[in-house]
């Protein structure tokens, strides 16, 4: 390309190519945009506004009214509080199960990588496989575990359910880190007297900030999304944001709020969408570690 | 292999050597044996299942292969299976169609080329119950995409596709491909960057026109990338469960029904937990069905290498 000659005789098409090339990019970038658009402006109207108008006109007035009923008097099955205690249940769920399945990730990585054993490896790849299992595998004996420990239909049930199967994809994430590190550092300290934990603490720890935010960030993604394991293992008051969004949106009696459903859903995405155009790099990162390795 | 630690202690040290040299061992064994439990455990203990009877509650009396029989014969599951390999087929072939098209585009030096990526990606991050519920508005036989259609002039045009059984399975494909293509997308551009730049301009300089390039040189290239993409998409498919529950909630009838919802509604609402159980070891059974073959090719290929 910095050869003029080759430049300038293919000056014409190149512009055309490129100009094709643009057009293409940002239609389809409208296009990627266009449903939370619809969604956003849909929550932002009247009822009546959302009858006379059509998806992409502007609302006649702004009003709020679809967001604050969504938020607090809204109807999810039989209760009709909204969905600001469901949006609750999920942040007091998603924060434990994230820090204690990344905690144990990152642990059991670091003995999977630098303290291996014999056998450690069929363990590895044993654990692997819960990453590909389609959970309606494990979900009827896991019902009745929970039933026996007396957490079935609780929040703390559903840490559980989140921490053990988050387990293969944290492990896999650290495991994977840590071989790239160089073992020099670790016989170095071991040389030097320093233990199993000291080493995880002093060393290893301080040089994982990058695969703790991976991991983070995935399991955030993950839990916070997630709908099976909230259907089959919650019920009622304890249920999480997805599923109360999904009984909102399903509830058949009375006239249909389209402005309320759509607020609903904002909310429940926008943690997600945060973490995700905050740190959004990390996020791709951990897509492709998990896809690529996994 | 690293725990090969001089033996030179000391006899007062043997104890706390022996306790240091277990460490590793007893901080992995309670999640990793927990973790072991709750995968295989619970598949022989579902595998188990499915060759009883159960109903309501589990009934571990060992009756046959009754189960998956029924299930032959239940044409509420046929049709599930062959929604999903309709929307499997049409959903990562999309996919991968539009995902490495806009990777190419992507790759060629844009403005802006971050801010398009975090576009693409951003369905990504959001829950398929969400996606769902944008989509059924946006899909809404009334007043939806056809209200928007009639209002910009174009008065005859119908789009039931939501209640309308023979069209409704097409309805979760575009929802779908939406939220996923943007992944796609992603691996293949990682990809693209990975191929070394001199061969192109290689082929550059012999006259080869971009697109013959990109066709007969790079995507060849990027074999590995497309087998990862087929890998995780059909995992997608297979497991999909949230996107049909919010979108069309299996219906009308049960004509866009999953094998994911299938076996949900009959283990935990109708009471027939063998039937279920039996439905979610097919669905395993599918999951093998892939996933084989690809980490066979995998683990050859690095051998080989």
């Amino acid at each position: 390309m910095r050869n003029p000659a080759l430049h300038h005789a293919k000056l014409p098409t190149v512009t055309l190519g490129r100009l094709f090339i643009y057009a293409s990019l940002i239609a389809m970038a409208a296009l990627y945009l266009m449903p939370l658009w619809v969604v956003l402006l849909t929550s932002f109207k009247t009822t009546a506004d959302i009858r006379t108008g059509n998806l992409l006109s502007l609302p006649d007035v702004w009003v709020l009214d679809g967001w604050l009923k969504a938020w607090s008097s809204a109807c999810t099955g039989v209760s009709c509080n909204g969905i600001s205690g469901y949006f609750i249940n999920s942040s007091v769920m998603v924060l434990p199960a994230v820090a204690i399945s990344t905690l144990l990730g990152a642990l059991n990585g670091y003995v999977l990588s630098m303290w291996r054993f014999k056998g450690s490896e069929l363990l590895f790849g044993l654990l692997l496989f819960g990453c590909f299992i389609p959970f309606q595998v494990i979900l009827l004996p896991m019902a009745q575990t929970l039933g026996w420990l007396g957490i079935a239909n609780t929040t703390a049930g559903l840490v559980l359910v989140h921490v053990i199967y988050g387990l293969c994809f944290t492990t896999l994430f650290f495991r994977n880190y840590y071989q790239a590190l160089p073992g020099e550092i670790i016989k170095a300290a071991r040389l030097d007297g320093a233990g199993f934990f000291t080493i995880f603490w002093r060393i290893v720890l301080p040089l994982s900030r990058p695969i703790i935010m991976v991991t983070v960030i995935w399991q955030f993604t993950a839990i916070w999304n997630d709908f099976l394991f909230g259907v089959v293992f919650s019920a009622g008051d304890n249920q999480p944001m997805t599923v109360a969004l999904n009984n909102l949106v399903n509830t058949t009696t009375g006239a249909k709020e389209y402005n309320v459903d759509m607020a609903a859903a904002v909310l429940a995405a926008l943690p997600t969408l945060l973490v995700y155009f905050v740190a959004g790099k990390y996020f791709v990162r951990g897509l492709t570690a998990g896809a690529i390795k996994g | 292999m690293l725990l090969a630690h001089p033996q030179t202690a000391s006899r007062p040290w043997r104890w706390s050597l022996s306790l240091e040299r277990a460490l590793p061992k007893l901080v992995l064994a309670p999640s990793l044996l927990l973790a072991l439990v709750c995968i295989y455990g619970y598949m022989a203990w579902t595998g188990y299942i499915s060759f009883t009877s159960s109903s309501f509650l589990p009934n571990y009396e060992f009756t046959g292969a009754g189960q998956y029989l029924r299930l032959l014969e239940n044409d509420r599951w046929l049709v599930a299976c062959k929604n999903l390999a309709l929307f499997g087929v049409l959903f990562i072939g999309i996919s991968l169609l539009l995902g490495v098209f806009i990777a190419i585009l992507l790759d060629q030096q844009i403005r802006a080329e971050g801010a398009l990526r975090t576009i693409y990606l951003y369905p990504m991050a959001i829950s398929f119950i969400v996606t769902g519920t944008a989509w059924k508005w946006i899909l809404n036989p009334s007043l939806g995409l056809e209200k928007l259609a009639h209002d910009l002039g174009w008065s005859s045009f119908t789009f039931d596709w939501l209640t309308n059984p023979d069209k409704a399975i097409y309805t979760l494909i575009i929802a779908a491909v939406w939220q996923s293509s943007g992944f796609v997308m992603a691996m293949f551009l990682a990809g693209l960057r990975g191929i070394d730049a001199s061969i192109i301009k290689a082929a550059q300089l012999d006259g080869a026109s971009k697109p013959r390039i990109y066709l007969r040189i790079v995507l060849p290239c990027l074999r590995p990338v497309f087998f990862s993409a087929i890998m995780v998409l059909s995992h997608i498919a297979i497991k999909s469960f949230d996107l049909v529950t919010a979108l069309t909630a299996g219906g009308p009838g049960y004509s866009t029904d999953l094998p994911a919802l299938f076996m949900y509604a009959h283990a935990f609402t109708r009471g027939q937990i063998g039937l279920g159980a039996a439905s979610a070891m097919m669905m395993l059974a599918g999951v093998l069905a892939i996933l084989v073959p690809y980490l066979y090719s995998e683990l050859r290929g690095k051998r080989h290498a």
